[in-house]
């Protein structure tokens, strides 16, 4: 049997390594879902126990939950297509398509934000009743989560731009991808079930 | 050496194209605003309207797991997507085990009293 | 001034004479291991090869390790419970106050299932899953060091309790509104909180570590349906750590919230729903219990075919009712509240799943019992423990269909008779399973036998010990004695049946010292009882190794055709190839595992004493280290060929001269 060559070598353990990181990722993203699925279970249980304060048809606006709505969609739209720059090996395009996710995702923040400080400043902060805790721990935990997201986005756009596009970067850029692209999903199920169905 | 080009292959066929992932995010747009209208002008109501919602937020979630996730492009063995459906089992697991048990606690504790006056009578 | 330390305060380092002296007892075992270091000058070598290695044997010898002192802290916190519990009668108030036992009974728990449960199947699966699958290592091998120090971080939280401030005295689960802030303001349940949340992300990183090991990282050959039962047991039990951890690190979360936030998932007002945390903590609690038993299961599947010198009967039955328990063990979890106040409805629908995930495990005792029928046995330590396993576990797994009757249960929830049936559980099951699995995969590590005579004595002492200890506690609870009663009136006519269990413990406690007798005598008495790669005629690919085997694991990766692949190779008398050797791609030592896990401890002990800006601290340590460790590229390197074959030349003259 004839030796591979280092090059060789390199190659067939890199695309294993690319192989186990994306499935080791996918799995974890799957816990994450049973972490949110906890707090789903919570805020099911206790959206009713409003303790004689505000329910969530008095406090939610749905105008500004779909514009989050649709920053987010969005974001999950362009980084999907930085990824699709990324493998063709397209750097500028990968950096303005990451730079474009971030701004969104940034926005959607403030969005978030801005509403958490209106409410917060009206009395009804998570310590009002189970209620408002079970809301601001359920948006607030995707709310951390894209924060992490944004970090860890603007740590990879300084790896790209000092290492370009090496087979470590494109693999972490394949991680960020998957996450920042189940946080909208988890979002659209925090749209539909906490504003949507809080709201009609 | 087969191996080699095999998974780079598999590499490659993960990541999809533009067209899918345009596709998925105009169906998104369309069953998030198809919802939000939905309840705003109030066309429907009652358990249809929860129903309908749900249904579309499921098949935003399908969307989005096949159009910018890449799930059906896995080859196999498709461990992404048992794993996947395995997560599935337990969320539901958790969620209607925990409403059904919450439900029937609170139930048997009585607290909401209006539906009890009828008692004070026998 | 004060505001630099918190909350911590010179009252933290005040306490009882009891405390002061668990304190010094930590302290004393703190000073030997020091000593010891210092006496073999053995400063750089644990450095360089144990506390930096990335070599999931060293990390699952270490793993053993802490697990074990660990094991000593259950032991005493039991034996103190025990002699409370003797001694509390009527006029006499024992020597322990409540708020202590409370710390106590919490702490014993706590070590018991998180630090000795968990840390000795992580240990195992470390050992044995990359040997029997063919690997060199873990799918990653990073992770698998963090693991580690996490898990060792929590215990290390666990145990500084004793020093700094105290415990918690809610119990091994927390239970609010308790646990919450009205009622325990101090920093006991927040110093339960993160060695439970630290220590339990360690086990999912560990999860999802030995998934993608198993699934993508068996050698070419071995099917799924052609692994050992100890990796399928592993693999069921990871898909558990991996779908249940995820609801503890929510709920204890969720608590925190509670406590530190001031919000209302489970307070006693305000609209919580104590009730809440008890469906949530135990949808993960039983889940837990499964992946502590599961890999015992599969240790009992290697050991009793191999000491029956026969195959283990009904393979795909045994693996089909690993899957079916992994699968029931999610629908079952309201039997630990039965008496929460459900209907009927609901408390019969977990009571038939209860009754249900019995059946599958009946196949698998049956199964190891048909495996022994007719076979060679030879009663060795592993079987020795199997056997003690048959009769513990039995007996309490029927008590365990008794309780599963909900009206039955209503009458043994929460009494001394529920203590009995879970001891059985984990003490019949999962410590015999990992003393089985110890005495049969150790020498393969160390390279030679432990005494074998000091191994009997210490395994009767333990049965004997468990009936003597436990028996008593059936009875009690059926008398209506509860469990964490810390006094007594002395008209129960408990007081007998209390002083037999406290005698138990002594005999487990002689067991104890045996087994630690055992290894010292053992590592004294090496080069008489050395071993080679197959000690005990084994079936799987880890007894095709030298004892120990090398860093790389295999030098050429095996190449499988049937299940127990050793044995088929062994006695197929296949010809020898000629193996060319290659380079072996390698990871390399680092300490950055356990630099992120310090400043977890950092972050952690800052948040339960309040002390904000360390808190920051910590954050931000374990952001920079886990950045520096992301742009750092010279993380691997190869072992040339040439290397390599030295190194197999080397043990192959080993082995010519043994």
């Amino acid at each position: 049997m004839t030796t591979p060559t280092t090059l060789e070598h390199d190659h067939h353990a890199e695309a294993e390594r690319y192989d186990k990181t994306i499935f080791g990722f996918w799995i974890y993203l799957m816990t994450d879902c049973i972490v949110f699925a906890t707090f789903f279970a919570a805020y099911a249980v206790l959206h009713n126990n409003t303790f004689g304060g505000p329910s969530s048809r008095d406090l939610f606006s749905l105008p500004f939950a779909l514009s989050e709505t649709l920053i987010l969609l969005t974001s999950s739209f362009t980084c999907g297509l930085a990824m699709l720059a990324a493998h063709r090996k397209e750097k500028a395009k990968v950096m303005a398509l990451f730079g474009v996710t971030f701004l969104l995702g940034l926005s959607f923040l403030g969005l978030e934000l801005t509403e958490f400080s209106h409410l917060v400043h009206e009395g009804n902060s998570w310590q009002r009743s189970a209620f408002l805790s079970s809301f601001f721990s359920l948006v607030g935990c995707h709310g951390l989560h894209i924060t992490c997201g944004l970090f860890w986005m603007f740590v990879m756009m300084a790896h790209v731009s000092i290492r370009g596009l090496t087979a470590s970067t494109l693999r972490r850029l394949t991680c960020l991808s998957l996450f920042w692209h189940f946080l909208d999903v988890i979002w659209v199920l925090i749209f539909t079930i906490v504003y949507l169905m809080g709201v009609k | 050496m087969k191996n080699t080009s095999h998974t780079i292959n598999k590499q490659h066929e993960d990541h999809g194209t533009s067209k899918s992932l345009i596709i998925g995010f105009a169906y998104s747009i369309v069953l998030t605003l198809a919802a939000y209208f939905l309840v705003v002008e109030k066309v429907i109501s009652g358990w249809v309207l929860d129903a309908t919602i749900v249904t579309l937020c499921l098949a935003q979630i399908t969307v989005q797991l096949l159009f910018f996730l890449h799930l059906k492009n896995e080859s196999r063995p498709r461990w992404k997507l048992l794993i996947f459906l395995f997560m599935l089992g337990v969320v539901v697991i958790l969620i209607a085990g925990s409403l059904w048990i919450m439900h029937n606690l609170d139930y048997r504790m009585m607290t909401d009293m209006s539906s009890m006056k009828n008692l004070q009578t026998q | 001034m004060n505001d630099i330390f918190g909350r911590l305060t010179i009252d933290a380092f005040k306490h009882d004479p009891i405390e002061n002296g668990a304190g010094i007892g930590i302290a004393i075992t703190g000073f030997i291991i020091l000593g010891l270091l210092f006496y073999y000058r053995g400063w750089k070598y644990l450095w360089n090869e144990w506390l930096t290695s990335l070599d999931p044997k060293r990390i699952g010898m270490m793993y053993l390790f802490m697990a074990t002192l660990m094991l000593f802290k259950g032991l005493v916190d039991a034996s103190m419970m025990r002699a409370q519990q003797a001694l509390a009668v009527g006029d006499s108030m024992g020597y322990l106050a409540p708020p202590h036992f409370q710390q106590i009974f919490s702490a014993h728990g706590t070590t018991m299932i998180f630090f000795v449960g968990m840390g000795m199947v992580f240990g195992l699966l470390n050992l044995i899953v990359p040997l029997q699958i063919g690997a060199r290592d873990v799918a990653f091998p990073f992770l698998n060091s963090l693991s580690f120090w996490l898990f060792l971080v929590g215990a290390f939280l666990l145990n500084i309790s004793l020093v700094v401030g105290k415990f918690s005295a809610t119990g091994w689960l927390a239970y609010p509104p308790l646990s919450g802030n009205e009622y325990h303001p101090g920093v006991g349940v927040d110093y339960w909180i993160w060695s439970v949340q630290i220590s339990g992300i360690g086990s999912l990183l560990s999860g999802i570590n030995f998934l993608v090991t198993i699934l993508k990282m068996r050698c070419p050959g071995m099917t799924l349906m052609k692994m050992p039962l100890f990796t399928w047991a592993a693999l069921n039990s990871m898909v558990l750590v991996l779908f249940a951890f995820p609801i503890l690190t929510a709920t204890v979360l969720m608590l925190t919230l509670d406590r530190t936030l001031g919000m209302h998932f489970f307070t006693a007002d305000y609209g919580g729903n104590p009730m809440m945390y008890i469906n949530l903590i135990w949808a993960w609690g039983h889940p837990e219990v499964y992946i502590l038993i599961l890999p015992a299961f599969g240790i009992y599947s290697e050991v009793v075919a191999t000491f029956s010198h026969k195959r283990l009967f009904g393979y795909t039955s045994m693996v089909w009712a690993l899957a079916s328990i992994t699968f029931l063990s999610f629908i079952v979890w309201l039997h630990h509240f039965f008496t929460m106040g459900a209907g009927a409805n609901v408390n019969a629908f977990f009571g038939i799943m209860t009754m249900l995930i019995a059946v599958p495990t009946g196949v698998k005792v049956f199964n190891w019992l048909f495996t022994m029928f007719r076979g060679r046995i030879y009663f060795a330590r592993p079987m020795l423990w199997f056997l003690g396993f048959i009769l513990v576990f039995t007996s309490g797994g029927m008590t365990g269909v008794l309780m599963s009757v909900p009206s039955a249960d209503f009458q043994t929830h929460n009494s001394l008779f529920l203590i009995a049936h879970f001891h059985s559980m984990v003490i019949g099951g999962v410590l015999f399973g990992l003393f089985a699995g110890l005495s049969y995969w150790f020498p393969k590590f160390i390279g030679f036998k432990l005494n074998e005579r000091l191994g009997r004595y210490a395994f009767w002492c333990w049965i004997v010990g468990f009936f003597v200890a436990f028996m008593p506690l059936y009875a009690l609870g059926l008398m209506g004695a509860t469990r964490r009663l810390n006094h007594y009136e002395a008209a129960t006519g408990w007081h007998p049946l209390f002083m037999l269990a406290a005698l138990g413990v002594v005999f487990i406690i002689c067991g104890g010292l045996l087994q630690v007798l055992q290894i010292i005598i053992g590592v004294r008495q090496r080069r008489q009882n050395r071993i080679l790669g197959d000690p005990w005629n084994g079936r799987t690919l880890e007894w095709s190794t030298p004892s120990p085997p090398p860093f790389y694991n295999f030098a050429i990766i095996p190449e499988v055709h049937e299940r127990d692949p050793f044995w088929e190779a062994k006695h197929r008398h296949l010809p020898e190839k000629k193996q060319t050797y290659h380079d072996i791609h390698m990871p390399k030592n680092t300490p950055m595992g356990m630099y992120i896990a310090a400043f977890a401890l950092v972050f952690s002990f800052a948040i339960i004493w309040y002390i904000h800006w360390l808190t920051i601290v910590g954050l931000i340590g374990i952001i920079a280290c886990a950045i520096i460790r992301l742009s750092d590229d010279d993380i691997d390197y190869y072992v040339p060929a040439a290397e390599v074959e030295r190194i197999e030349n080397q043990i192959a003259t080993r082995i010519k001269h043994a």
